[in-house]
């Protein structure tokens, strides 16, 4: 990491803890906002937060790894999550899912070798009655079929 | 996603309402009596544990505190569950109007709706939708002329667990801690959020409060059976050809529910999601209702094609990998469960050993520190009762599928 990118860093997380104030309730949201711009909350970052919140590191890592959500090393540059619950089971992920891996030629738990996508399984995301539901970043497709599946991620920068 | 608003029709939420009207009306009155109407409503939580909103709301009223707090639960998070979304994509006003009424009746300052992290697209709405409550005096000082009534409410978004949807879980989540459940004593109505005392309350069981405010407990309490007063919202999934969100009263039996949504050739209809309970033909005449079939709404159905050992190990991978790990029960429960399916997929397993793995269940739903592990055995035990033949009639004592 640059000297440059860490003082970056550290600014946006200054600028987040303004915002919230100085209290550790804020923690959740400042790891968001870094995970949400940087896709991943690096160990530097942790230890920023920690810094400027006054609280030990290994309180950010712990409450990071509880999450789904929020992950300490970076992935793709796109998340891709497929909905693995029972629902969207039975409408067909198992084809998507394996229509995705063709595309990208990857396996599903992933990053393909660009750094283009990660793709998982999330747990239910909510659109049972409108399954197979994947979502793309924070964007959510539902009814897909493996050509649309594919289609969308085609449109993917 | 389909984002074209549907027109719905139901009994209650879905019978209309006109944002700001309850508020109105509850304003004029003082707060004694909606406490009264609430707990005559007999109103209960709509989340799925059913505990009655009037005392959750009538403890935290009598807290002596210079703090308190209204937390809506939008963490929906059972499998099969998707009522709360279309609550907040297409009838904030029902939701938001619930928690002002709440904070006038218990003398809240701050609300706060708890997203999960999977609705992150409901995010920008529903601060542009709170804005405009700001600007129309819904929210914010003085609100719609009371003096000295401050009440104004902020979006928390979840990053992903499903335990977070346990109350305790979901205040630590907030206060920016690992969402692990506390231990009760105290509860949140004197030490919830912050120390403060606290309501939390499902997204449904809020927006029911306008139309009780509105209408009167004695109109809503005619709906529902005796101990389960009202109308529900269901989430229907799975082998039917029309799913989606249904309001129907309580009571309304399960095969009254699958010909509604023409539902055919049903084998099995999974009642409460992933932690509820699985139920076969011989059932289907079981009334939704607290007192029978009790659910937080989600209804899954499997017809005749469908494989309930792969449904079970879908469920139990889920608890796998929910579990919040703090309690042992819990933790090491779910894995040993899962454990087995795979045994009884493999055809390798003896009697003995599932009989002692029904025995872990058992414990777990007594050992476990929160709903999580108190529940996610009742699949497991429901659907090697129910579908006690199918499973263990296995050709070759089991399937290759996964």
């Amino acid at each position: 990491m640059l000297v440059e990118e860490k003082n970056a860093l550290t600014e946006e997380i200054e600028l987040m803890i303004k915002k919230l104030g100085k209290k550790r309730s804020a923690l959740l949201s400042i790891l968001h906002g870094i995970q949400m711009k940087h896709r991943h909350v690096s160990e530097y970052a942790q230890q920023e937060i920690a810094r400027l919140l006054d609280i030990h590191p290994v309180e950010v890592f712990s409450v990071l790894s509880f999450y789904a959500f929020l992950n300490a090393t970076p992935k793709g540059r796109n998340l891709v999550r497929i909905c693995r619950t029972i629902s969207c089971d039975m409408k067909g992920k198992d084809i998507i899912v394996r229509a995705i891996e063709r595309e990208l030629n990857m396996k599903i738990g992933h990053t393909t070798s660009d750094n283009k996508f990660t793709v998982e399984y999330v747990n239910c995301l909510g659109l049972c009655d409108e399954g197979p539901a994947m979502a793309i970043n924070d964007q959510v497709f539902t009814k897909l079929t493996p050509e649309k599946a594919v289609k969308l991620l085609s449109k993917v920068k | 996603m389909e984002t074209k608003t549907k027109k719905r029709t139901g009994p209650v939420i879905f019978s209309g309402y006109e944002r700001g009207t309850a508020i109105e009306k509850a304003l004029n009155i003082n707060r004694e009596d909606i406490l009264l109407e609430i707990r005559e409503s007999k109103l209960r939580g709509r989340g799925g544990a059913g505990f009655p909103t009037s005392t959750k709301w009538m403890l935290t009223a009598a807290a002596l505190s210079d703090e308190k707090f209204i937390i809506c639960n939008a963490d929906e998070g059972e499998p099969g569950t998707f009522k709360d979304r279309v609550l907040l994509i297409e009838y904030p006003e029902l939701v938001f109007d619930g928690m002002v009424i709440a904070a006038h009746t218990i003398g809240a300052q701050k609300g706060i709706i708890y997203l999960r992290g999977e609705y992150e697209y409901l995010l920008k709405p529903l601060q542009e939708y709170l804005e405009g409550m700001r600007k129309d005096n819904f929210l914010g000082k003085d609100i719609l002329g009371k003096k000295g009534f401050y009440f104004d409410i902020t979006v928390f978004l979840g990053s992903g667990a499903y335990v977070c949807g346990e109350e305790t879980a979901l205040i630590e989540s907030l206060e920016g801690q690992r969402g692990e459940a506390r231990n009760r004593p105290p509860y949140p109505v004197n030490t919830g959020y912050m120390g403060k005392p606290t309501i939390v309350n499902n997204v449904e069981t809020l927006a029911s409060i306008p139309h009780i405010i509105i209408k009167g407990s004695e109109w809503y309490k005619k709906l529902g059976t005796g101990k389960s007063s009202g109308s529900k919202l269901f989430s229907v999934s799975g082998d039917c050809d029309k799913p989606g969100v249904y309001e129907l009263p309580w009571g309304t039996k399960i095969s009254e529910l699958l010909e509604l949504v023409s539902a055919k050739n049903t084998k099995a209809v999974q009642v409460g999601g992933a932690s509820g309970f699985c139920y076969n033909k011989t059932q289907f005449d079981k009334a939704l209702a607290y007192e029978d079939a009790a659910t937080g709404g989600s209804i899954m159905i499997f017809n005749e094609s469908r494989d309930m050992l792969r449904v079970l190990n879908n469920f139990m991978e889920f608890f796998v990998d929910e579990s919040c790990g703090q309690c042992t029960p819990c933790r090491i429960g779910n894995v040993k469960l899962l454990e087995g399916v795979k045994m009884i997929q493999k055809g390798d397993y003896t009697f003995a050993y599932i009989n002692k793995l029904k025995e872990l269940g058992k414990s777990m739903q007594v050992a476990s520190k929160c709903g999580l592990g108190q529940s996610s055995p009742n699949a497991f035990l429901s659907i090697l009762e129910n579908f006690n033949e199918e499973i263990f009639n296995r050709e070759n004592g089991g399937t290759n599928e996964n």
